[in-house]
């Protein structure tokens, strides 16, 4: 197996499949410790790790709180509007703050792209990339590949379709990253509206049709649509979305009953999926997000033991 | 070339192992609520041969464990490198159970010290006990084994090398080597 070097984890764009393989597999062993009575391991004793959160999240913050937790590192939550970013501090400024209390690792989110790599350019902490803009969300596309390997046994080869917003979505680019590098094939579906130009350039195929891409997948990663990255009216209404693009019962019932169906949340039921499949068998939504925290689990743990810079 | 010693072979090992299940069936008056857990990657190996010996003398099976330290280890902030972590295997609730934790070499202590915490953050048994194939002595910790396979007297600048079938693809043996002078 290969050997963890990087400091940072800031995308999934820049790293080689070994290492990916290497999060997967160190991530097995971390979902049992969750699983049990006492649900916490001293390896990272010692270790303070900051959530820096420049957008709304409850998932993927409480993910990385309890990962951190449970590796017994201190963790201290920083939320954009209740800390000095209010008074105009810059957060790189806000990040040096954080460093010179001797924080080993920060975690951070934020509306721009590109915010996590000029953090990890004037930091000597860790830097993970927890969503930045519309560019990437790297441990949501890992516990993706995690959940679908688990259920399905492999990557390579597989067709994975990822439905709705294209344009905006940072889970799928991590995605299409991951599972091209992993050996899958992918398809990306959505109205042309919310397709980026030269998408096709990512090595994926195009779809503007959901039921045929569905009855040729394995796995069907639905994307939340952004109602707050709709104002510039990308559609003409919530419900013509719906009537397309949103994965209803009737949609599912025509596609392989082995189809899995995933979403990496929150949901808006009824929009971009029926709560009946959300709910169905078929859906996995719920281990996604048991996977997500020994994914970064896995990640804090790999990351906070190298001395190395990237 | 670096001289090496060769201190069991594969015969020894057997006959050893064999022992160590009697010493264990003895001194706990048969295997009522026994376990074996053995420590990754060789103690393991060691565990699952003593469960065949103790089956061979009490005609029941004895439930083997794997036990993964890597999270508990005492130096995991001065390696340069984080060690890879495998799963712990353990399908039985250990708690009230008497367990038997088995390793290779016994030297400083630390890997014993880490898998006691582990077991423990696992459930609360009535008994811990431990068996070693090799005991090479310079315990850096207050722990000694119940059961031995042979005290072997080293010096620090000495490897003990276990080598194992399942674990090694070769044949058994132990040996000692001298490590070569920068």
């Amino acid at each position: 197996m290969t050997e963890w070097k990087k400091r940072d984890l800031l995308d999934l764009q820049h790293l080689e499949k070994e290492e990916i393989e290497l999060i997967l597999e160190t991530a097995k062993s971390f979902r049992q410790v969750s699983a049990r009575d006492v649900k916490k391991v001293p390896a990272l004793r010692g270790k303070t790790v900051a959530l820096l959160f420049y957008e709304p999240s409850t998932r993927t913050r409480v993910s990385f709180e309890l990962a951190a937790k449970r590796l017994s590192a201190d963790v201290i939550n920083i939320a954009s509007n209740s800390s000095s970013s209010s008074k105009g501090e810059s957060i790189l400024d806000t990040a040096l703050n954080l460093e010179a209390m001797n924080v080993d690792l920060i975690v951070v989110r934020h509306p721009s792209s590109g915010v996590p790599d000029v953090l990890s350019r004037h930091l000597k902490a860790a830097v993970i990339n927890a969503g930045d803009g519309c560019r990437e969300h790297p441990t949501q596309a890992l516990l993706d590949i995690f959940t679908v390997k688990e259920k399905l046994g492999k990557i390579a080869g597989l067709n994975v379709t990822i439905v709705g917003d294209i344009l905006h979505s940072r889970v799928a680019r991590s995605n299409i990253w991951g599972f091209k590098k992993l050996g899958a094939n992918v398809t990306v579906c959505g109205p042309a509206t919310l397709m980026p130009r030269c998408v096709k350039d990512l090595g994926v195929e195009v779809s503007y049709d959901l039921e045929s891409s569905m009855k040729k997948s394995d796995c069907l990663i639905v994307l939340r649509l952004q109602k707050e990255r709709q104002q510039d009216s990308f559609l003409p209404s919530l419900r013509e979305y719906a009537k397309l693009f949103g994965v209803s019962q009737s949609k599912l019932d025509k596609a392989s009953q082995d189809l899995l169906i995933m979403h990496p949340g929150p949901t808006n039921r009824g929009v971009e999926i029926g709560a009946d499949v959300a709910d169905g068998c078929q859906s996995v939504i719920l281990e996604q997000v048991t996977n997500g925290v020994a994914i970064r689990m896995a990640v804090l743990y790999l990351l906070l033991g190298t001395k190395g810079v990237n | 070339m670096t001289p090496t010693n060769k201190i069991l072979d594969q015969e020894n090992i057997r006959r050893a192992m064999m022992r160590i299940a009697h010493e264990i069936v003895e001194k706990n008056k048969g295997i009522d609520s026994l376990c074996l857990v053995g420590i990754r990657t060789r103690g393991a190996v060691l565990a699952e041969r003593l469960s065949a010996c103790i089956k061979a003398i009490e005609g029941k099976t004895v439930p083997v464990g794997i036990l993964d330290i890597t999270l508990y280890r005492d130096d995991l902030s001065m390696v340069a490198q984080q060690p890879v972590v495998h799963e712990t295997l353990i399908d039985f609730d250990i708690s009230d159970k008497k367990i038997i934790l088995v390793d290779d070499v016994l030297f400083t202590g630390r890997t014993i010290r880490a898998a006691l915490d582990a077991l423990i953050d696992l459930g609360r048994p009535a008994t811990i006990q431990l068996a070693v194939l090799i005991d090479r002595g310079h315990r850096e910790l207050p722990i000694r084994a119940d059961y031995v396979g042979k005290n072997i007297p080293t010096s620090l600048d000495e490897n003990v090398k276990v080598v194992l079938s399942e674990s090694d693809s070769k044949d058994d043996e132990v040996v000692v080597i001298k490590r070569e002078q920068k």
